[in-house]
Parts: C-alpha cells; sequence; structure tokens
C-alpha cells in the first residue's frame, strides 16, 4: 500500500468519524447521546493515563484526583454568581470565587493548568518512588485531594456538591477536545520526546547512560498526563453538571485503567477503541445490576454486578492476553490490509484453495 | 583525559572498591580485569554517576564528576555500555540508536510535538546520523526489526553503537565479549579497535578472560576483592605473581 493511498485512507476516516458526530449530535435521543460523549471524555481520559502508564511506564492511579481538581476549577469558575449563591447555602462562598465568572473555554484550561501544576508540586518527591510504590502514593494523593475538598466547605461547598453546572460539554467541545488530545498524543509519541520516554519506559538505567534526564522526563510526562486528567474531569463535570466528592473516589480510577489494559498499555489506538467499547458496555449491561430472573432463582437487584463482568474481562485478558487488544501496536492500514488477506486466504483455502 | 584518583565506594560494612586509581589517556584502549565480585562493574557504575563514591575523585578532561548524575557524565562526553545488555526492549534497532542520538540533538517538548521546522531538521540530522552509524558497523540491514529479534552478538554490537551515538570522547564497555565464543570475541576486538580508530576516541573496557584483552589493550588494571593488584602492559600483568595467583589460585 502506497504512502499516498494510506494518507487519503485516513482523511477519509477522519472525515467520517468527523461526519458521524455530526449525525450523532442531531439524530441521537438524549440517553444515547450522553453516552456518545461521555466516550470522548473517557478517551481523553484513557489517553492522559496511557501516556503515564503505557509510554512512561510509571503505574500511577491518581486520575480521580487530578480530575477532581479540574471538575472543581472549571465549575467554580463558570458558574454564575447566583448559581453559586444557591448552591452555599450552609455557608457562604470565600469572596474571592463569589463573583467569578469566566467563558468554558478559558476556564477549562485553567482548570488542566492547575492539575498539572499540582502534578508538579507533588511529581518531584512522589516520582523517585517506582512500580507499586508509585502506585500507592498516588492513589494516597488521589484520596487526600477527595477529601480536602469534602472539608473545605467555603470553597468547594464539601460534601453537598456543585450542583447547576452550565451545559458547555456539548458533542463538538468534548469530540473537538478529544480530537485536539488524540492529535496531541500521536505527534507527542512519535517524535524524539516521545522516544525519550519509551527509552525511561523500556529501560531506566540505559536511558540515564544515554543522556536522558529520566527524573525530568518523568515530570513532563507525570505533568501532562495531569493536565488532560484535569480538562477530563472539567469536561465530564459539564456533561453531568453536577459534581461532588463521592464522584472522584478510586472506581473512576480503576474504569480509566480498566480501558488502558484492555486497549493495550501503550497504544493510542487500543485506548480510544476500548473508551467505546468499555463506556458503551457500561451502559449496556446497566439490566445486570436490577431485577433478574434466572428462571432458577431470582435477584432482588444486586448494584455492582456489572461490575463483576468487567472484572473477569479484565482477569481473562491479564491471564490470555496481556498485551490487551492492541499491544503496543497501533492500528495502521496495512495491519487492516493484512487482517484482509489473511481473512480471504483462510476462507480461500476452506473452499478448496482456489481464490489467491 | 580520565582521571580516578583514590576512589572507594563502601556499602555497609563492605568495601566494594578501595583505593582505585587510575587513569585513560587520549586514544588509549585500557582494560579493567579480575576474578569475578573483584568489583570491576562497581568501579564502572561510579564513575558513570550510578554509584557516589565514598571517598575519592573522579575527573573527566578536567571536569570533577564524581557527583554528576549519569546523564550529564554522558553529556560531557563519557559513554558506556552494561554488562547485561540493556536494550531498548519496544524499539526497532534504528530507534535504539536515534534515541541517543536526542542528547546531541537538544530536544524539547513543544517543538517535538508540533513538529517545528527547527525539529523536522534536526530529526533528519539524527536519522541519517544513526543510519550511518549503523551503517559503519554492519547493522543497517536490521535497522527496522525489533531491537531484541537480533542474535546475541549483534545485540551487544547495537548496545556499543548506541554508546557511540551520544558522540562521546571516552567509551567505557562493560563485558563486551560476556558469553561468546572464542571466534566471536576474537571478531569482537577487532571491531573494538576499529571504533577506537574511526571515532578516535579512548576506550576503558572490562573483561573477565584475560586472553581477550591482551591483544586489545595497551594497558591494563587487574583488581581483586576490590585492591588493585597490579597495572602495567599486557606483559607485565602476564607475568605478575599476584595476577597468576588471584586467576589461578597457588598452593
Amino acid at each position: 500500500m502506497t504512502k499516498k493511498t494510506k494518507l487519503i485512507l485516513s482523511a477519509a476516516a477522519c472525515v467520517a468519524m468527523f461526519a458521524f458526530v455530526i449525525v450523532a449530535d442531531n439524530f441521537f435521543g438524549n440517553f444515547n447521546l450522553r453516552v456518545f460523549n461521555l466516550c470522548a471524555i473517557y478517551i481523553i481520559l484513557a489517553l492522559s493515563m496511557n501516556l503515564l502508564n503505557g509510554f512512561t511506564g510509571l503505574f500511577s492511579l491518581g486520575h480521580a484526583g487530578f480530575m477532581a481538581i479540574g471538575a472543581y476549577v472549571c465549575a467554580l469558575l463558570t458558574m454564575s454568581p447566583a448559581q453559586k449563591e444557591l448552591n452555599f447555602f450552609l455557608a457562604p462562598i470565600v469572596p474571592v470565587l463569589a463573583n467569578v465568572q469566566l467563558p468554558f473555554i478559558p476556564a477549562l484550561v485553567i482548570a488542566g493548568l492547575v492539575a498539572a501544576a499540582f502534578a508538579w508540586l507533588i511529581g518531584t518527591p512522589v516520582l523517585r518512588l517506582r512500580d507499586d510504590y508509585l502506585a500507592i502514593a498516588t492513589l494516597g494523593f488521589a484520596e487526600i485531594i477527595r477529601v480536602v475538598i469534602t472539608n473545605l466547605q467555603t470553597i468547594t461547598n464539601g460534601a453537598l456538591g456543585l450542583k447547576g453546572l452550565p451545559k458547555y460539554s456539548t458533542t463538538g467541545v468534548v469530540w473537538g477536545v478529544a480530537a485536539i488530545t488524540a492529535a496531541f498524543m500521536l505527534a507527542l509519541i512519535r517524535s524524539a520526546y516521545g522516544r525519550s520516554l519509551k527509552a525511561v519506559r523500556d529501560n531506566e538505567i540505559a536511558a540515564q547512560a544515554m543522556g536522558i534526564d529520566v527524573a525530568h522526563v518523568k515530570i513532563v510526562s507525570f505533568v501532562l498526563s495531569s493536565f488532560f486528567a484535569g480538562i477530563g474531569g472539567a469536561l465530564l463535570g459539564h456533561l453531568m453538571t453536577t459534581i461532588d466528592p463521592k464522584m472522584f473516589v478510586f472506581g473512576l480510577t480503576y474504569n480509566i485503567l480498566l480501558i488502558v489494559v484492555l486497549g493495550g498499555n501503550g497504544s493510542i489506538t487500543g485506548s480510544v477503541v476500548a473508551s467505546f467499547v468499555v463506556t458503551i458496555m457500561m451502559e449496556l449491561l446497566r439490566f445486570l445490576d436490577g431485577p433478574l430472573n434466572f428462571i432458577v432463582f431470582k435477584t432482588e437487584g444486586l448494584p455492582g454486578l456489572r461490575m463483576v463482568v468487567f472484572s473477569l474481562l479484565l482477569m481473562i485478558v491479564v491471564i490470555y492476553r496481556q498485551k490487551g487488544l492492541m499491544g503496543t501496536k497501533e492500528f495502521s492500514w496495512d495491519m487492516l490490509a493484512a487482517a484482509g488477506r489473511a481473512f480471504r486466504k483462510g476462507r480461500g483455502d476452506s473452499n478448496g484453495g482456489s481464490a489467491c | 583525559m580520565l582521571n580516578v584518583e583514590n576512589a572507594t565506594i563502601r556499602f555497609g560494612g563492605l568495601t566494594a572498591v578501595s583505593d582505585l586509581t587510575m587513569t585513560v589517556g587520549e586514544g588509549e584502549i585500557v582494560g579493567l580485569i579480575g576474578p569475578n565480585g573483584a568489583g570491576k562493574t562497581t568501579a564502572f557504575n561510579m564513575i558513570t554517576g550510578v554509584y557516589r563514591p565514598t571517598e575519592g575523585a573522579i575527573a573527566f578532561n578536567g571536569v570533577d564528576i564524581t557527583r554528576l548524575a549519569p546523564h550529564r557524565i554522558t553529556a560531557l562526553g563519557l559513554a558506556r555500555t552494561f554488562q547485561n545488555i540493556r536494550l531498548f526492549r519496544e524499539m526497532t534497532v534504528l530507534e535504539n540508536v536515534m534515541v541517543a542520538c536526542n542528547l546531541r540533538m537538544g530536544v524539547h517538548l513543544f517543538p517535538s510535538v508540533f513538529h517545528t521546522p527547527a525539529y523536522l531538521r534536526r530529526e533528519r540530522g539524527a536519522r541519517d546520523q544513526a543510519l550511518d552509524l549503523l551503517d559503519k558497523v554492519g547493522l543497517i540491514q536490521h535497522a527496522d526489526e525489533p531491537a531484541t529479534s537480533l542474535p546475541y552478538g549483534k545485540q551487544r554490537r547495537l548496545e556499543i553503537v548506541r554508546a557511540l551515538a551520544t558522540k562521546p570522547t571516552c567509551l567505557l564497555l562493560d563485558e563486551p565479549a560476556a558469553g561468546m565464543n572464542p571466534n566471536e570475541s576474537r571478531e569482537l576486538m577487532d571491531f573494538i579497535h576499529c571504533v577506537r580508530d574511526d571515532f578516535g576516541i579512548s576506550i576503558l573496557l572490562i573483561e573477565h578472560h584475560m586472553q581477550v584483552v591482551m591483544g586489545v589493550c595497551s594497558r591494563m588494571y587487574v583488581l581483586e576483592y576490590g585492591i588493585t593488584i597490579a597495572e602495567g602492559s599486557p606483559e607485565k600483568i602476564q607475568k605478575d605473581p599476584r595476577v597468576i595467583e588471584a586467576y589461578l589460585g597457588v598452593d
């Protein structure tokens, strides 16, 4: 396949996706559109986690914390003073924040930057740790953020959460941001800097010996990942229009980790595909949480049963296909062509080998 | 150009290397030999900044590198390979070398991501340099293969090429002939000679088998239990009673 054909195919795929987003925006029902937009947000979150876990080899579980920071910052910056007054009925909001109201895009960028700033602050001490220790430290950080948010009554409205966020997470916005994130990650991974990231992942000691400032590369990756996590959190908040500290528990990080592992730790296209699969399955399997009739026995509704399906799926992947869907490879047209040839060949053979 | 002065390193009560004093001159090939566990690799790790010596000083081209981080030492022109091969597993042969080119290319995050013209120019330069290096050492036909699919001997060679891509003036090779048969190690010694002559660099190499280094080094140091027991030309070392004792044991 020539380079030109591939370019045309890629352009066609982009146009098709763009058209699909427009069609979805205009013709999907309310619920379906919401799930479809949730896919875009999970793409952003999965890509940001994959940058850290898959491309830099840092096992971090702090995503929910950075998302919470992003969501709260963006919400507080965009809500109208009147809406804030309605929310903060237990204790009034601090005066500095009471009258601030910014347009959505600047607020979104600031939300990402604040999350990134926190990442930079905790990065220096925490990134000295490796593997499980790093995971535990970042998980601890996420929990601290959640507890702090719960207790900062005059800034975050504590456990009551914030309600009535403006509905800024429209189809165009979430898919636009998802496209920018994907393009950014692809460009990063294929660049010289991306090679430095992968070198740190593959062999830290060798990377150091090749003149790569490992500590710096890790911080950059951590800060970038947190920036996109903050943006993803902010978009999620404006999609739900309600946020509270309980939203950002460890389970949220787990969902993103599930996507990254299923799609392939170190594959951008894998994360994108898995985001769709997991987000849609989460909704399709919702019936499992309700009352079930197995003929032999009946259940009265077991909330959380659908998560058992995902846990099983994760176990199967970990045992039989640790690489996930794509491994560290990326989808390419050559891969599709090869699969097509293999398929035709397989069918041809079963027909007596007449096809070429 | 490389001066190690009275370098000592202790891990708790264990003195791994004691009072090591050695020099490597311009264009020299110097050997560091000794039996298993003599502290050769520890000495290397000390020089390249992986460990910090408890006492003593290390200077490279007049710069004190005793307490520098490994990547800074590499930036000064001191590159190394590893005893147990440490290639970047998920990358191709070419990418492995190009990573090492990053150092002299000056890679920054945003120019990389946005593919600025200056970045693209440097990237092309790095690719050409990497391909050129691979061509010189006869690995060019493997450029797009995964690094770990190469046979053992070629993986060792790739490690040396990768180190060369950082444009060093002094190269440290940690047991480059480990696990090779006599034929392969002879080939490798020729290769090391070529590297020295083509790139005009000095080389410090650790070796376990004395025969291998005899032919290639102009001077050598012998370590045993962290202590330098002999130094000098290969001929002198061969006759040294303490070296013979260390290697063969004496009744």
